[in-house]
């Protein structure tokens, strides 16, 4: 009786449809979302994720009804991320049917909307996203924006310290240097963030061989989320669950008993 | 007719089409006239233990889950749900909760909270909820729980500790975990509460 690894399939999202960019260019328009979400349940993804990438209010609003779409039909945690700036939007996601919200930009440009989340909704609900690369900060590590093209000023560790302490629920770790190559996850990051945070940690950016997921694991990471890999068939999220159990990892079975 | 109780914010989207899976009708509903004559009652949770304690209490929830109890009526608390029925709870200092059940909710003892994901259950005695999802995962996500046996049949699971995942005591049951965002198993789960009905 242990708790399980978790994989993640995450599916960026714009305009109801979802996109998968490689280091954030390129997109590629991979599928309808809830088709998508429901496909990966009978899958057996343990968790989805929707990132909105929208621009545009228009776009916001289709993914609401993208949210209340799947949650009418797929029964696993749903966590909803992109462009959520103040409790009220918070609010609106849950009711609409996500179980959590990943905050990043708007965190980082005012720290206190992490204890007004968790004030009102509890610390559960909130997953702080970070998208790091390496850099000469403190810790080897810092934070960026808007995708990964500007740095925030902040040493990554620092930030998911503070973070921590304000009280999110869960670190959603994204490795700009690693996004899209599927060269593997960034271990050194993984391990620094680890040490600090007592929370759970995601794994996101640069998963590729199957090998890779179970060194995030080793490297402590609780969960491990992945896009490309997933939609373009390179895996099948049972195919990592097989690996990820062979190996003597603890994952949910599937038995449709 | 199940009725969720709607007492606050929160995700009840998913629980309502959950439970609408069985067949029966659900409403969300905050009139405890309607909560007292469904023939199930679900209790979500919302928040941390105050937090939905207060919403209990605005809405004076508390006696319509012992008049259903006493009545034979079945209650199903989920999440901090199935928290506020013990007496009482230490999240953010110490609080009465409903009391249906002696025990106190306390932190668990793990390097990494809050406990999140799937995880599985050890069931003692007989379970009608569990039947034919025994060994199945459900999908946990709290900091809390009640470590103290109560009820009939309960499960336990370990995180860090053992703690307790769900009880069944007659008309009143509980799950730590959400059946309702536990896929498959969940949703076997809810069948088996609802059949009874």
């Amino acid at each position: 009786m242990t708790l399980s690894v978790r994989i993640i399939a995450c599916l960026d999202v714009t305009d109801g449809r979802v996109v998968k960019g490689v280091n954030f260019t390129d997109l590629v328009d991979a599928g309808d979302p809830v088709e998508m979400a429901s496909l990966y349940d009978s899958e057996g993804v343990d968790e989805l994720t929707f990132l909105d990438i929208s621009a545009s209010s228009a776009g916001r609003e289709t993914t609401l009804d993208v949210v209340r779409r799947t949650a009418e039909q797929v029964f696993i945690p749903l966590t909803v991320g992109g462009g959520i700036r103040s409790v009220d939007d918070v609010d609106r996601l849950l009711r609409a049917g996500a179980d959590k919200v990943s905050i990043n930009t708007a965190a980082i440009h005012r720290p206190e909307l992490i204890s007004e989340i968790v004030d009102r909704f509890g610390s559960q609900v909130l997953v702080l996203s970070v998208d790091a690369r390496r850099a000469r900060t403190e810790s080897g590590f810092e934070v960026t924006t808007h995708g990964g093209r500007e740095s925030a000023g902040l040493d990554a560790i620092e930030w998911v310290e503070k973070a921590c302490k304000l009280g999110v629920g869960e670190i959603l770790l994204n490795s700009m240097d690693a996004d899209g190559t599927r060269a593997g996850y960034d271990i050194g990051m993984i391990s620094a963030v680890r040490s600090v945070a007592k929370v759970p940690l995601i794994a996101s950016g640069g998963a590729g061989a199957l090998s890779d997921f179970a060194a995030a694991l080793d490297a402590g990471a609780d969960a491990l989320l992945a896009a490309s890999v997933f939609h373009f068939g390179i895996h099948r999220i049972s195919d990592v669950k097989s690996y990820l159990s062979a190996a003597g990892y603890s994952i949910r079975t599937f038995n449709n008993s | 007719m199940i009725a969720i109780l709607d007492y606050g914010s929160g995700n009840l989207r998913s629980a309502q089409r959950a439970f609408a899976t069985t067949g029966h009708d659900v409403q969300l509903t905050s009139d405890l006239d309607i909560a007292f004559k469904a023939d199930g009652l679900v209790v979500p949770g919302v928040g941390a233990f105050a937090a939905c304690m207060n919403g209990i209490n605005a809405i004076s929830a508390a006696d319509v889950i012992r008049q259903r109890k006493s009545a034979g009526k079945a209650t199903l608390g989920i999440c901090i749900g199935m928290q506020i029925l013990f007496s009482d709870g230490l999240e953010y200092g110490t609080h009465k909760g409903i009391g249906m059940w002696d025990g106190t909710v306390s932190e668990i003892e793990a390097p990494i909270l809050p406990h999140m994901g799937w995880n599985t259950v050890e069931i003692i005695g007989t379970s009608q909820l569990f039947k034919g999802v025994e060994k199945e995962s459900f999908y946990f996500v709290h900091s809390y729980a009640a470590k103290e046996s109560v009820g009939k049949a309960q499960a336990w699971t370990i995180h860090g500790e053992k703690f307790l995942s769900a009880v069944e005591d007659g008309p009143l049951c509980a799950t730590q975990f959400h059946p309702e965002k536990s896929g498959q198993a969940g949703l076997k789960l809810i069948a088996n509460w609802s059949a009874a009905l």
